[in-house]
């Protein structure tokens, strides 16, 4: 029995649907822009942000009175309308779960002035909201796993459709950027004053970026679709090393993707590839050790940036539209090799008969993550 | 196929840190690392502490890339990331930033036991056992996990604690 995945809802700063997106990223415009303003950060910042004005006016126009919603919130309940739109699912129905995937949700209530309700801070009430507005029969799932969190929910939804439990899942990937977030990042030196280079011999750092990214998977074949995608098989392992470094070693990377692979071939690497220098180079060994060095991989991360738990998600399907499109996306900031490994980093966009991906993930706590998507005939 | 779910370890009321501290002495480890961890995840390492202190349970876990984590909480990081918040008007602290996420407990127990497995960390509103083994039935029939420690683990921001810890295995 196998598990698809429909096309995903994509709310970035790229655009407020997956076309959209999908069509600046081949015109290699990205999200980043320097931020100057001292609302998030005291220096100036090259962050993806998701443009207020438009958020309001969009959501008005497609969900309804955003007042008393939260910018977080509002994400969310954006993203899964405009998903419903183009979805013969229905997610109120019994055999449908929710599945949220996310870092911090509201934290950024803690630096409000106004005053708010505490258990907003909590990621439950968050799904609890969401699960209310479509008034969904289940009780929703809730995953916070770091930045590996949007691949682990496409992994969880696989396997909760799967066993039989549901027939569908309506998978929500999505973080805020807030001035607690950033001040953190920056606290561990981990951000670039440029626009990000995955893989390259000057990256010095990721930049942060807000998407809020939905999907349906289900077992239910599109009916009409040439094609489908199969969501085949995922895993996640942790590397037992270090709770903020990555394993030299890419162990636990190492070992999610022999799992998800289990002996497949496949065409094609979505990289988690922040452009730090260790998780890339972390990243290229992993890749490495299995045996994959000749395979096409990118980072979108100089498009969207680092979305933390819509990143996952977001590049995921990103990945799949570019797969549908035989197409590979180069890696925007990429120009000089720059880790240990020969593995191969997609420069150019380019047409390629793509059938099959693997979409890798890493996060604090050690956490890895992969997942592996496939054409069906 | 589901068995050995033993409840080890239900702790609720008495100051944290005095609480803690007790029962770090009586499991006699010696592993300085306790001391830099939030709150959160001292109270997972210690239920894990007792849960693998077992000698059954331990004898089983062979070998450890086949053992999962699967926990939940409710807070998530939240007191931790109260305490972050604290500072960041001054000076934004790394110590205290790495521990403002829900699933760092589960990456200290995994170092603290070698365990290479498959990991996860959900939150759920009230602590709710079947939608934790239902996740862990559908892992372990996967076929690449043999056992799996899960539970809740929970530590909020008024200092309420809460751990319940157990084995679930083929």
């Amino acid at each position: 029995m196998s598990v698809y995945i429909e096309s995903g809802n994509i709310i970035s700063p790229l655009g407020f649907s997956t076309e959209e997106n999908y069509a600046n990223i081949l015109s290699g415009r990205s999200g980043l822009r320097l931020h100057t303003d001292s609302r998030l950060s005291d220096v100036p910042l090259q962050l993806a942000l998701i443009d207020d004005a438009l958020l309001e006016s969009t959501f008005a126009a497609v969900v309804g009175d955003g007042s008393g919603f939260t910018r977080f919130e509002k994400f969310c309940l954006l993203t899964v309308t405009s998903l419903l739109k183009n979805s013969s699912i229905n997610i109120s129905s019994p055999d449908t779960v929710i599945i949220l995937s996310t870092t911090k949700g509201n934290i950024e209530l803690l630096e409000s002035r106004e005053s708010y309700d505490p258990r907003r801070l909590h990621l439950w009430h968050s799904a609890a909201l969401i699960a209310k507005h479509f008034s969904a029969y289940n009780k929703p799932l809730i995953i916070s796993n770091a930045c590996v969190s949007g691949v682990a929910a496409l992994v969880v939804a696989r396997r909760l459709i799967e066993s039989g439990k549901y027939n569908n899942a309506v998978v929500v990937g999505a973080d805020i950027i807030s001035r607690f977030i950033v001040s953190g990042f920056q606290s561990f030196m981990s951000l670039s004053p440029e626009p990000c280079k995955p893989f390259d011999a000057k990256r010095d750092g990721l930049n942060l970026g807000e998407a809020a990214v939905s999907a349906v998977l289900t077992r239910t074949k599109l009916a009409g679709a040439e094609q489908q995608i199969e969501v085949v098989r995922g895993a996640m392992h942790n590397d037992a090393n270090h709770i903020s470094g990555p394993s030299r070693t890419g162990e636990g990377l190492f070992h999610a993707i022999k799992d998800a692979l289990a002996g497949d071939k496949v065409d094609f690497i979505s990289a988690h590839g922040t452009a730090t220098a260790y998780n890339d180079n972390m990243e290229a060994v992993a890749i490495s050790r299995a045996g994959l060095n000749k395979v096409p991989v990118n980072s979108v991360k100089g498009f969207f940036g680092h979305t933390l738990g819509a990143a996952g998600l977001l590049e995921a399907i990103i990945a799949l539209e570019a797969m549908k499109d035989n197409r590979l996306i180069g890696t925007r900031g990429y120009s000089e090799h720059g880790v240990s490994e020969a593995i191969n980093v997609i420069k150019d966009t380019g047409r390629h008969e793509v059938n099959s991906l693997l979409k890798l993930a890493s996060g604090f706590g050690g956490s890895n993550a992969a997942v592996l998507l496939r054409k069906t005939r | 196929m589901l068995g050995d779910g033993d409840e080890l370890f239900s702790l609720a009321g008495e100051e944290f840190a005095v609480f803690a501290k007790a029962v770090y002495k009586s499991l006699e480890i010696d592993y300085p690392k306790f001391y830099k961890m939030s709150n959160m995840c001292k109270l997972g390492f210690l239920a894990s502490e007792y849960l693998l202190k077992d000698v059954n349970i331990k004898e089983k876990l062979v070998d450890r890339s086949r053992v999962a984590i699967v926990l939940a909480c409710k807070a998530s990081s939240l007191q931790a990331d109260i305490e972050y918040s604290k500072t960041m008007g001054e000076i934004p602290s790394p110590a205290l930033f790495v521990y403002t996420l829900a699933n760092i407990v589960t990456g200290e127990i995994a170092i603290r036991h070698g365990i290479k497995g498959e990991e996860l960390m959900l939150v759920q509103q009230e602590y709710d056992k079947e939608q934790l083994s239902d996740y862990v039935s559908t892992l372990i029939d996967e076929g690449n996990t043999d056992f799996c420690i899960t539970g809740m683990v929970d530590y909020d921001e008024n200092h309420h604690y809460f751990a319940d810890v157990c084995l679930l295995g083929r």
